[in-house]
């Protein structure tokens, strides 16, 4: 799956499931201040990302993982 | 000792989505029962249910919110976001008052066979959410209703079968009444859809007239054959009299008496002497005689055994009186751990509008149930003072009684 695709995906979970809008969620954008996310929304960020891409994220696994281009990464190395 | 009273209510029900649609059907005596094919397929003996609308709550409550609510806690909401503005009290107040809330609720079947259904297909708990604890506990209504209003004070839910809601409100009284709070919100909640019914359908209770929905819950008729599911939410507001008047509130009503009891005996069948020992103990705790019931909201869910042993209950108890007795699960169905509360909104519109709802398709009334003077047709009457019966599975009793409020 190429990187656009996958920032595509990722994009349109977020804004139909976590409400964020289409504007805010450019590649530095923070991920979590962006979508002001608190511990339990970390759980359904891994539901979401199962649903859509089929591959399961672990807590470890978003170490490291601040902008929303570290996320598109991180799904793009699971993926692919 | 404070005085307790009323001065909130909301209700979310198959008879309407509001306090005026609500009274509207009660007056008219309006069914909310529907055939329901869906429950048909899924291998109910009985497809009958009380219909109620998923609410869409989606300009109201952030996801946060919302990913950690199942239906009863959603029935809930809708029915408090009423109350309060009923009671004429917003956000400040909750934030800046103790408030607390006591709510009936005993099951959430969905959420957990759904939880667990993802669990066995992924293999994987983590997919099963971060809303799945939340929606899956029974607490589930005030933990979510507890935090979306920022309430303060007594955090409690009541897990009474068929009575949880009349025990809420009863308690949440009890509270008030000794100085422990000022205001609690009280209710109860339940779900309707086919998860939640599927084994108490099992045991053959429910009425089965498919050809007639309407009908088919007739409370102390000869030939009642069963109850009929049935869910939403309901919610009031109680206050001690001084926090009513510091507040300016407009006063509904007034809790007078609480009475409840165990029977002690069969795990499904009820006795006559469990509900009459409620009933006589909320009495003697209002401090009425018999004949100031002016009317009975009885429990009768149209069950051959429960009717009859109620309507004894209420003879034995009420002999002189000989208050108007009616079921509105005539037109509910049974609406289980949320009845208690709702059907003391019920009567509360009843008493403000000066009318007594029929207990309709009582076209034959049943031997036991003949002392009685039940209401078949809507009758136009002021009334003062009334008392609301709710019984459940393993015995438990709870009677309320509810006066106009005078200073």
């Amino acid at each position: 799956m190429d990187k656009n695709t996958i920032i595509t995906k990722v994009n349109d979970f977020l804004v139909d499931e976590f409400e964020a809008e289409l504007d805010e969620l450019t590649p530095e954008a923070n991920l979590k201040e962006t979508l002001e996310l608190d511990s339990l929304d970390y759980v359904d960020l891994v539901v979401a990302v199962e649903s859509e891409f089929g591959v399961k994220l672990a807590a470890e696994d978003f170490v490291g993982v601040e902008t929303l281009e570290n996320f598109y990464n991180l799904i793009d190395k699971k993926v692919n | 000792m404070k005085r307790v009273v009323i001065t909130g209510m909301g209700i979310y029900s198959c008879l309407g989505e509001n306090l005026d649609e609500v009274k509207e059907s009660l007056y008219q005596g309006k069914s909310g029962i529907v055939f329901e094919q869906e429950r048909k397929d899924f291998g109910y003996r009985s497809a009958l249910t009380g219909k109620v609308k998923i609410p869409n709550l989606k300009k109201q409550l952030s996801r946060r919110q919302r990913i950690s609510m199942a239906e009863e806690s959603q029935f809930a909401y809708v029915a408090t976001i009423e109350a309060l503005k009923n009671a004429n009290i917003d956000m400040d107040f909750l934030i800046n008052n103790e408030v607390g809330i006591i709510y009936g609720n005993d099951s959430t079947a969905k959420s957990v066979i759904e939880s667990i259904d993802i669990v066995r297909e992924k293999k994987d708990t983590t997919l099963v959410g971060s809303g799945g604890i939340f929606k899956g506990m029974n607490s589930t209504v005030t933990m979510n209703l507890a935090t979306i209003f920022k309430l303060k004070g007594i955090n409690l839910t009541i897990s009474a079968a068929c009575a949880s809601g009349s025990h809420s409100v009863g308690l949440g009284f009890h509270l008030i009444k000794s100085g422990l709070q000022d205001m609690v919100l009280c209710g109860g909640a339940q779900e309707i859809n086919k998860f939640a019914m599927g084994s108490f359908d099992g045991l053959g209770v429910f009425a089965n007239d498919a050809l007639n929905p309407t009908e088919a819950c007739r409370p102390f008729d000869k030939n009642r054959t069963g109850l009929v599911p049935s869910g939403g939410g309901a919610t009031l507001v109680l206050e001690s009299l001084e926090s009513a008047e510091a507040r300016g509130a407009k006063i509904l009503g007034e809790v007078i008496g609480y009475g409840f009891s165990s029977n002690g005996d069969h795990i499904s069948t009820p006795n006559v002497d469990g509900p009459s020992r409620a009933m006589l103990k909320a009495l003697d705790q209002a401090n009425v005689k018999v004949t100031d019931i002016d009317y009975v909201n009885a429990h009768a869910t149209s069950t051959p055994v429960g009717d009859q042993n109620e309507a004894k209950a209420i003879h034995n108890v009420f002999k002189k009186g000989k208050p108007y007795v009616s079921s509105t699960k005539s037109m509910t169905g049974h609406e289980c751990w949320m009845a208690g509360a709702s059907e003391i909104i019920y009567s509360m519109l009843m008493m403000e509008h000066s009318f007594i709802a029929p207990n309709i398709n009582l076209d034959e009334v049943d031997e036991d149930a003949k002392e009685l003077n039940l209401v078949k047709k809507t009758i136009n009457k002021k009334f003062d003072v009334f008392l609301s019966n709710s019984f459940g599975f393993g015995g438990t009793n709870s009677a309320i009684i509810i006066k106009k409020f005078k200073k």
